[in-house]
């Protein structure tokens, strides 16, 4: 049995998100108990499917699996040299990146079960299982045109669930400006996808990267790629849709639209790094990454200081803290062509990098987590109608400090390793980044200054009287993350050799993506 | 001769990102996406023709396997045109959906007017 | 919104069948010649829109309720990816049917021919599945945008 589900894990992992999405509806019928337990289920079936699969290939290296073969690793039959079917292929980033959403959603849903309240949540739960199926098929797909298909699915289930609450005029506005970005992001996409094919004649990754040459057409595709991509990222000129998507969604879905964010930064890494590794071009388009990176940082920073709402307060950190990971994933995108500046600093601006993403995800489900509890109980979203929360909701204040110090870089936390690891790297490439990088980073303690001290401390305010704790279901998840959060602090080397070394390795090296396949 | 399709595709790639840009009402943003989405699957389609091809019906195919390759146009942008088709179907459904419920809660629909969200 | 006039509603009705035959074979032969589940599914749709707009809501909803097109869809998803599952002996979404002899079994003869339906394996049942699907998740959109979200004013 534990054989048969690990040599299928890659289409279950799959397969089982899809199947509840299609059966939650039936399940809504029969009662609000039945669906909590039917929704329990599906998350949790998902999430050991998705851990054993990323332990098993953290271990023991890339796997890869054929969509309607007679054998699941059979991807070149009879012969044939070119594979000619879907392939799912699943390395040590994905892996990574698959573990880290499935934490991040398990939590979301036993956070929903309290937060929303409604009687037909059965659409609600429908909408987030086929979203988890998209992200969980953008990470794992091996195809290009199968990396747009998962694409669109996410993008289009996140903005119906950013719709949820249909009857608040302010979420159908942000919707409808998410959905005009992404949009024209999937379709600049399809453009350049549809321009590689007309090139080479092939639409799978590891096919593609083993015939890439220099031509003008190639350029332009790179060109459209990175910016479908960076759109969907919140790369800084094109941000405006964040803080308003991730201010007006109900809050399980803020944090799911994190991660959303950052398996695109993750298709924007796999394509530059293993479909167009062999290109020659290729520190340019680190360098835009690094342009893109600060300008993030900057604009981020400066629009949190005079926000009002607390959670888009965090939205626009989050679009700085983006900038931090564009930052260090452009400097080793800048040397991989030359193998003595990568392995001096380079591999450590990736690692760095890939660090950072990791904990922006977990600081960042944390703090919309709290700021989700605080609406929740005080119904109250502004700062400036909060006070003195500290007395009556302890633990609520505890999780947003530790989230705030992550965020802001400060020692015991997460956020702190992997700047350090940021600061070190970048300085050897160029100084004035990282001087720029500490400017923002100090900068990026004020906003949540600001936000502590209004909501939590000071003097209480007389309708605050009757606000209680949150529930239990909603504490647990914030408790974990905050868990994970000072651990991966404390352990940061640990952590490193364990869980981002070998997604770094997998991603530099592309010869080893194309040797799993071919 | 062969280069109308692409130039076809082009142009309403322009049409839509004008209407896109440029139009104030909501249902006509959604007309320019929906345009914008020809276009790009029409230069999808036009880029596996063939001169000369027959279509790729195994059915209808001659015998031996290397004359058929030769004059077949190629199906895989097809099936990556009907998908296409589909996923503009479901985003323009989505859209015109908001923009009813936009309509709904702001009484207009002039995009200049719908500013909820301000900062 | 009570319909349009008699003549209207007369046309319609008449209409009616060979629109949903059609369609039901658009998404049969889908695996012979060009069409299958989406292309026949959203003409049973358009079908079914003329008849909303012929007849009016109330009487539509009285024919076939919302709840009931929301229910089929669901089934239809479920048994679409029930069959991918059952190919699970050698890999998800094989097609475990085709040249087996069985249910769509018959193995395709070279060279020209005007093709099998009794063929192709798993794909007619996908079709089938999805043309369900799309005909009810469409005309469900349709009543939405119709009626302004009906019971949920």
């Amino acid at each position: 049995m534990i054989s048969f589900i690990l040599q299928h894990a890659p289409a279950l992992c799959l397969a089982t998100p899809l199947l509840f999405a299609f059966l939650t509806p039936l399940a809504d019928k029969a009662g609000s108990r039945v669906r909590k337990a039917f929704v329990f289920l599906g998350i949790l079936l998902t999430a050991l499917t998705v851990f054993t699969l990323a332990q098993n290939v953290i271990l023991q290296g890339a796997r890869v699996y054929t969509m309607g073969a007679s054998s699941p690793a059979l991807t070149l039959p009879s012969g044939m040299t070119l594979p000619v079917r879907i392939i799912l292929e699943i390395d040590a980033f994905s892996a990574l990146m698959a573990s880290l959403a499935l934490l991040v959603a398990f939590f979301a849903v036993v956070y929903s079960f309290r937060f929303m309240k409604g009687n037909s949540l059965g659409k609600f739960y429908s909408l987030f299982f086929v979203m988890l199926a998209g992200l969980i098929g953008l990470v794992f797909t091996g195809d290009l045109f199968t990396l747009f298909v998962f694409f669109e699915i996410l993008s289009i289930s996140s903005v119906a669930l950013v719709a949820y609450w249909y009857k608040r005029k302010k979420s159908v506005e942000a919707a409808f400006k998410y959905l005009l970005i992404s949009s024209v992001a999937s379709l600049c996409l399809l453009f350049s996808i549809g321009l590689l094919y007309g090139e080479y004649g092939l639409l799978n990754i590891a096919a593609l990267a083993a015939s890439m040459r220099l031509s003008f057409v190639t350029m332009v595709a790179l060109g459209l790629l990175l910016a479908a991509f960076s759109m969907k990222a919140g790369a800084a000129p094109m941000h405006y849709w964040l803080p308003d998507a991730y201010g007006e969604a109900p809050t399980p879905i803020t944090v799911m639209l994190g991660i959303a964010t950052l398996s695109s930064l993750y298709a924007l890494l796999r394509v530059l790094f293993t479909l167009f590794g062999s290109f020659s071009l290729l520190p340019v388009a680190g360098w835009v990454l690094i342009c893109l990176g600060v300008v993030s940082m900057f604009v981020g920073v400066t629009m949190a200081l005079k926000q009002d709402d607390i959670k888009r307060l965090i939205a626009y950190t989050a679009v700085s803290q983006a900038g931090f990971i564009f930052v260090g994933v452009g400097v080793g995108l800048a040397t991989i062509n030359s193998p003595a500046l990568f392995s001096a600093f380079g591999e450590n601006a990736l690692k760095g990098g890939l660090f950072h993403l990791v904990n922006h995800g977990i600081y960042e489900a944390l703090l919309f987590f709290s700021a989700g509890a605080v609406i929740y109980a005080t119904g109250k979203r502004r700062l400036s109608s909060l006070s003195g929360l500290a007395r009556k909701m302890p633990f609520t204040t505890v999780f947003f400090l530790v989230g705030a110090m992550a965020i802001a870089g400060i020692p015991p936390m997460n956020g702190f390793a992997s700047k350090i690891l940021i600061y070190e790297s970048v300085y050897r490439f160029n100084p004035l980044l990282t001087v720029l990088a500490l400017v923002v980073s100090v900068l990026t303690a004020v906003p949540f200054v600001k936000a502590f001290s209004s909501a939590f401390l000071g003097p209480e305010m007389a309708e605050f009287k009757k606000t209680k704790e949150v529930p239990m279901g909603m504490l647990l998840g914030m408790a974990v993350l905050a868990v994970i959060a000072v651990l991966f602090g404390l352990l940061p080397g640990l952590v490193v050799e364990t869980i981002i070394a070998p997604a770094v390795n997998a991603l530099a090296s592309q010869a080893a993506y194309v040797g799993v396949v071919l | 001769m062969e280069l109308i399709p692409f130039l076809g595709a082009a142009l309403l790639f322009g049409i839509g990102l004008f209407a896109l840009v440029f139009k104030r009402n909501l249902i006509k943003i959604a007309m320019g996406l929906s345009i914008i989405d020809s276009g790009v699957n029409l230069f999808l389609i036009a880029l596996g023709y063939r001169s000369n091809g027959i279509a790729p019906i195994f059915t209808t195919a001659p015998v031996s396997n290397a004359q058929a390759a030769a004059t077949m146009v190629l199906p895989a942008p097809q099936a990556l045109t009907l998908t296409s088709i589909v996923i503009g179907l479901a985003v323009s459904a989505l859209m015109l959906s908001l923009a009813v419920l936009l309509f709904k809660h702001y009484g207009s629909a002039d995009a200049r007017k719908i500013r909820g969200l301000r900062e | 919104m009570s319909g349009l006039s008699k003549i209207v509603k007369n046309v319609a009705s008449v209409f009616i069948v060979p629109g949903l035959i059609f369609g039901a074979y658009v998404v049969a032969h889908g695996h012979l010649t060009p069409g299958g589940g989406f292309q026949g599914g959203t003409i049973i749709a358009t079908t079914l829109a003329l008849l909303l707009v012929a007849f009016g809501e109330k009487s539509f909803r009285k024919a076939i309720g919302k709840n009931a097109l929301a229910m089929l869809e669901s089934l239809a998803l479920f048994g679409f990816i029930g069959i991918a599952f059952l190919g699970l002996q050698s890999s998800f979404f094989n097609n475990f049917l085709s040249n087996s002899g069985s249910l769509f079994g018959q193995s395709v003869q070279f060279g020209v021919n005007e093709g099998n339906i009794n063929s192709a394996g798993v794909i007619p049942l996908m079709n089938f599945m999805v043309g369900i699907e799309v005909a009810s998740g469409l005309t469900i959109i349709v009543i939405a945008m119709y009626s302004g979200w009906g019971e949920r004013k």
